[in-house]
């Protein structure tokens, strides 16, 4: 089973803490001119998205966690989960509620996603930054408004509701920061 | 013909110009201060037979041919002992300016290589040096009168616990209650707790707001090569060791002491480092034996510090990652 030493720690290395798999955030050298030394990490639990605080003494090895990203394009729902595919093979991997998490209010058939696998099993989706969603509900628009002045609620294609400028109107395809879930632009098509 | 190939090497300083002209300056108002206040710039060798004993330390050791043959030589990680034996020699005040290296140190302030200030002063004890050094941060980067505090006092203050009283027991629960988890602590020293703590805990808050703070007198177990001051029960104060550290903006910047100069003491306490060395699986190193023949020779009573000049000019220009003031850092030097 692969290990990494205190040394080889930095951030992005994934690793497995009380179980769980973790990637570090940080990594700080701590070292008195006159002491021991010790490496303070900042992890994040890759299940549950926790941040957490842990050092370790210098020449402390953990166990290497068996994850990676891969790029996959989303196919369909059904009662149980989201299924993905990965082009370049066809293997197919079905992503539970947990381990999409706010990816299901962003994300459409044929889009693609970083899949994050731990032991061949999804456990996290990211989405990319950007998306270009149509807009299925919202107020009739006022036409005169585009200065950006005031906002109003508007339901997007898949089901997530964001505030949008007044004179946006039904299905019209807007652009969304996925990570803050804030209107950018109309989508230039 | 040959072909042209653009290369991805990554050729470029770590630092930007701006900041190698900055050090060049740095360079020059401390040799300036020390100047005008009668110190000798000295230059001791970077190689040495002895490497340095303390636990905590890793000399980097190359292979020399010499006309005695092949030997083995440390580089050093701190010019300490062969300015010691200059002082043995009647040198008077003296300071340098050189590399130092220490293996298996890396980090936003750490570099395996670096940069060492250091000077002694026969005559003073620590505080007499402290106040040199608050001379110098004041000429350097312009900050106000240190604040002074006691390891005790402060370690008192941010973990309401007596460093020189508490048991690695108490010291392990101290930690649990602020929630600082630590692997690899079930064979920890007392020692390693204190520092674990001081760390995390402690150092931080130091010199903040532009301020230094001078940490003085040390638990004795971190005497290191500083003189112990013994108990004084009427007072109900502890032994220290008559050492003192440097902080700005929580960065430990200098290390000094009120000089160790027994040099039976010294035997044994480079013999106890030996020990702790063996004890934990460390290689063991050459004493310097001509450090302990110039201290029974005498270097009267003197005290010295070391101070990082990276870590020094990372706080003048307000430079975050020691890469940031390095020419070349070690991943691309």
């Amino acid at each position: 089973m692969a290990t990494y030493n205190t040394s080889q720690f930095k951030s992005g290395l994934k690793v497995m803490l009380d179980n769980d798999p973790c990637s570090i955030i940080e990594n700080q050298f701590v070292k008195p001119g006159k002491g021991q030394a010790f490496s303070r990490v900042k992890l994040r639990n890759l299940i549950n998205g926790r941040v957490m605080d842990k050092t370790f003494k210098s020449g402390e090895t953990i166990e290497a966690a068996d994850v990676h990203e891969t790029s996959m394009q989303y196919l369909y729902k059904d009662v149980d989960a989201w299924h993905f595919m990965v082009p370049d093979t066809y293997e197919q991997h079905a992503v539970g509620e947990e381990a999409m998490g706010d990816a299901v209010k962003w994300i459409k058939e044929e889009e693609f996603c970083d899949i994050t696998l731990w032991n061949g099993q999804a456990i996290s989706v990211t989405v990319p930054n950007f998306v270009n969603l149509k807009v299925t509900d919202t107020d009739p628009g006022l036409k005169g408004d585009t200065s950006g002045g005031g906002s109003k609620a508007a339901t997007l294609e898949t089901g997530a509701v964001i505030r949008v400028p007044l004179f946006i109107g039904i299905d019209e395809v807007i652009r969304v920061d996925t990570r803050t879930g804030d209107y950018q632009s109309r989508a230039k098509e | 013909m040959t072909t042209v190939r653009r290369s991805t090497v990554t050729w470029r300083p770590s630092a930007d110009l701006e900041t190698l002209r900055q050090r060049s300056r740095l360079y020059a108002e401390i040799r300036s201060f020390f100047e005008a206040r009668g110190v000798l710039e000295v230059e001791t060798p970077l190689l040495a037979a002895a490497a340095a004993t303390d636990l905590h330390l890793h000399s980097l050791s190359c292979r020399v041919s010499l006309a005695s043959g092949q030997r083995p030589l440390f580089l050093q990680t701190s010019p300490e002992f062969a300015m010691k034996r200059l002082l043995a020699a009647g040198s008077g005040p003296i300071f340098q300016i050189c590399k130092a290296f220490r293996d298996a140190e890396q980090g936003s302030r750490h570099n395996p290589e670096f940069t060492m200030l250091e000077w002694y002063r026969p005559g003073f004890d620590h505080h007499q040096l402290m106040d040199e050094m608050d001379a110098l941060l004041a000429a350097v980067l312009g900050t106000p009168a240190a604040r002074r505090q006691t390891y005790g006092q402060l370690f008192a203050q941010h973990l309401k616990l007596d460093p020189h009283s508490a048991t690695p027991h108490d010291l392990a629960r101290r930690a649990a209650e602020i929630e600082l988890r630590a692997q690899g602590m079930e064979t920890a020293s007392r020692d390693d707790w204190l520092h674990l703590l001081w760390s995390h805990a402690v150092e931080p808050a130091l010199g903040s707001g532009g301020r230094p703070t001078f940490v003085f007198d040390f638990p004795a177990s971190q005497a290191a090569l500083a003189r112990l001051r013994p108990a004084a029960p009427e007072t109900g104060q502890a032994a220290v060791a008559e050492r003192f550290e440097v902080y700005l903006n929580g960065v430990e910047l200098a290390n000094g002491f009120h000089e160790l100069a027994d040099a039976e003491e010294q035997r044994r306490r480079f013999m106890a480092d030996l020990e702790a060395r063996r004890a934990s699986g460390r290689p063991a190193v050459p004493l310097d034996e001509r450090l302990l023949a110039a201290l029974e020779a005498g270097i009267g009573d003197c005290a010295g510090v070391a101070m990082g000049l990276d870590r020094l000019l990372m706080l003048r220009l307000g430079v975050d990652n020691i890469a940031g003031v390095l020419a070349f850092a070690v991943d691309r030097a």
